[in-house]
């Protein structure tokens, strides 16, 4: 265990991604996620890496598509806006399978939105967001601790699944300072038989190639995927509990948002109110079966979200709408206050209890 | 060995391509083929091919590849020429791929002096796609979606990309080809060889711009083909060498 820094999440994400082997990052600046692409100017080199910033955010992603065809870690970073142009480079990358971390410290939308935290890119991270049938893995840190720790785990899994990661994250977690404390992560070597790196002596030539003009050999590829997004599905799920046993209600909600629904069921449970919280990590895979199983009990669910409902229809699938869901967002770039929370939570009781 | 006057590149697939009848594509490949052959460098050289009609072309080089989205091929080939530094990387684009939707990632992979090789084929027009207007459409040319001819009024005039690109300080070598005759066939391959040297001496960017002809796009039998190429694109897109920073030392 070593000493803890003071630093903000965006500098953690930064930090984390060197120690996990990163030696390649190509971004574009956009607040607020300036201070990882700061961060990568100044520190990628040290470490023999190289830093670049590129003329867009679609080149951006396309040098990323490059470099992590040609077998190297390989990082990228925006915010909302800026992630939207990247989709087209993400959907090329899932097709291709090229392992590669995209981090997207959401801000306030749609079009140029705000500058302040948002939730509103969960649809786009999770479903899709740019053509085909393909899923990023997503996962959604809440702290700055965990902006660190779920970098390293993202180049890990990447590699492992050669599947992009994305890390969705907000405005407030990445500007927001807390202690971090940085485990030595010894890094694994990772076996790329298939990067392009110059034929060498291998005799056949290593292709990264998205087009398969023949239907059926498209099909075949999109079969592979989904049997790859399958096997993730089963052991990629990742969520957090608290006080779910005994609850009669339970809050549903990721990142920033889930500090603050943590404040508003410690607020409840003083009350006497049984008030539980599901906190998925992995975004996509969603935590079907363990939210589901975490309702058993429950009489409704409270789904709280930075947008006007998003991951609010996975919680309803996830349930299959065997509980009365409920919903409370903030957009704008505004965040609810832990009081905005509890009073939702008193108002919930008195209509489930019929009051 | 003395006596073999001709013989397959070895960074060539001896398979054949899906090229039209007449189509140049197939002598540039030959030409950025024999290059890479005479410098010795198949086994260390890493493509980047487009989308367009030579999107296909990672099947016929020989060679490790990547196929780039639209237009991306110079960002792609930044981001393999950043982690093999020592490795020979060059990307092949036409007209709309690097002219028209690519043209930011072009002007900034020259500006940055990239050091990696662009082998670009002028053909005037859209191939892939069945022929629609190229931002190097000649004015009064007809294409599927300027069927009156390119009317200036309206859409403009074609751009001169080699002209632009050599104002670029770090472009270090930018030539116009054209592989309508033996004599411009052979300086064509000299250009594209001094172009993969100027990479491999570390220099900074290079582009290599082929005027090539379409005749199924442009309604043309081959023959006339490479007629209306030499009096119509000739006068426009004047031959030559545009930047050698090697000569100016």
């Amino acid at each position: 265990m070593s000493e803890k820094l003071l630093m903000k999440g965006n500098e953690a994400i930064g930090k984390a991604a060197i120690i996990a082997g990163c030696r390649y990052y190509f971004g574009y600046p956009i607040t607020p996620q300036s201070e990882l692409i700061e961060y990568m100017a100044k520190h990628l080199p040290q470490t023999g890496g190289t830093f670049l910033q590129a003329e867009s955010e679609v080149a951006a992603i396309n040098m990323v598509y490059g470099a992590a065809g040609a077998g190297a870690r390989v990082m990228t970073s925006s915010s909302s806006p800026g992630v939207s142009l990247k989709q087209e480079g993400i959907s090329y990358i899932a097709a291709a399978e090229l392992p590669c971390v995209i981090v997207n410290i959401m801000r306030g939308g749609p079009g140029l939105g705000g500058i302040q935290p948002g939730q509103a890119d969960y649809f786009q991270a999770t479903k899709g967001g740019g053509h085909g049938d393909y899923h990023c893995i997503v996962v959604a840190p809440n702290s700055a601790q965990e902006m660190a720790d779920l970098t390293i785990h993202a180049f890990n899994v990447a590699d492992q699944y050669r599947n992009p990661v994305m890390i969705l994250g907000d405005g407030a977690l990445g500007q927001m300072m807390e202690p971090v404390a940085f485990h030595d992560n010894p890094l694994v070597p990772v076996d790329k038989p298939w990067a392009t790196t110059g034929m060498g002596e291998r005799g056949k030539p290593n292709n990264i190639n998205t087009l398969y003009l023949e239907p059926e050999a498209l099909e075949q590829v999109n079969m592979k995927l989904q049997q790859k997004y399958q096997v993730i599905q089963e052991r990629e799920v990742r969520w957090e509990t608290s006080h779910t046993d005994d609850a009669e209600l339970i809050l549903v909600a990721y990142g920033i948002t889930s500090r603050i629904a943590f404040s508003a069921m410690k607020m409840a449970r003083t009350a006497g109110l049984k008030v539980g919280l599901f906190r998925p990590i992995t975004l996509w895979p969603f935590p079907k079966e363990a939210l589901a199983n975490a309702v058993t009990n429950a009489s409704a669910v409270l789904t709280i979200e930075l947008s006007t409902g998003q991951m609010v229809e996975d919680v309803n699938l996830a349930i299959k709408c065997s509980k009365p869901v409920y919903f409370q967002g903030r957009t704008g770039g505004m965040i609810m206050s832990s009081k905005d929370i509890y009073e939702k939570i008193v108002e919930i009781f008195k209509a489930e209890r019929g009051e | 060995m003395e006596g073999i006057l001709f013989a397959w590149p070895q960074a060539l697939v001896d398979i054949p391509t899906h090229y039209c009848p007449g189509c140049q594509h197939g002598l540039a490949h030959r030409l950025v083929a024999e290059v890479i052959d005479e410098l010795e460098i198949q086994k260390k050289t890493i493509g980047v091919v487009p989308v367009g009609c030579s999107v296909m072309a990672d099947k016929y080089f020989n060679l490790d590849a990547q196929e780039a989205a639209h237009g991306r091929a110079p960002a792609v080939a930044t981001g393999i020429k950043r982690v093999h530094p020592d490795k020979v990387v060059f990307t092949y684009q036409g007209d709309g791929d690097i002219a028209a939707i690519g043209m930011a990632e072009i002007v900034h992979a020259a500006a940055r002096g990239e050091k990696i090789t662009t082998i670009f084929i002028n053909n005037a027009i859209y191939g892939m796609t069945g022929g629609q207007m190229a931002p190097t459409t000649l004015v009064n040319q007809v294409t599927a979606t300027s069927p009156f001819g390119r009317q200036q009024s309206s859409t403009g005039y074609p751009i001169r990309l080699s002209e632009m690109l050599a104002t670029l300080d770090g472009a270090k070598y930018i030539a116009r080809v054209s592989v309508n005759d033996p004599a411009n066939m052979n300086k064509a391959k000299k250009a594209i060889k001094t172009a993969f040297e100027t990479q491999i001496r570390g220099e900074g960017f290079a582009m290599v711009e082929v005027l090539a002809a379409c005749p199924t796009n442009w309604g043309l039998s081959p023959v006339n083909a490479k007629r209306w190429l030499e009096e119509n694109m000739l006068p426009q897109f004047p031959l030559g060498v545009y930047k050698n920073s090697a000569e100016v030392k």
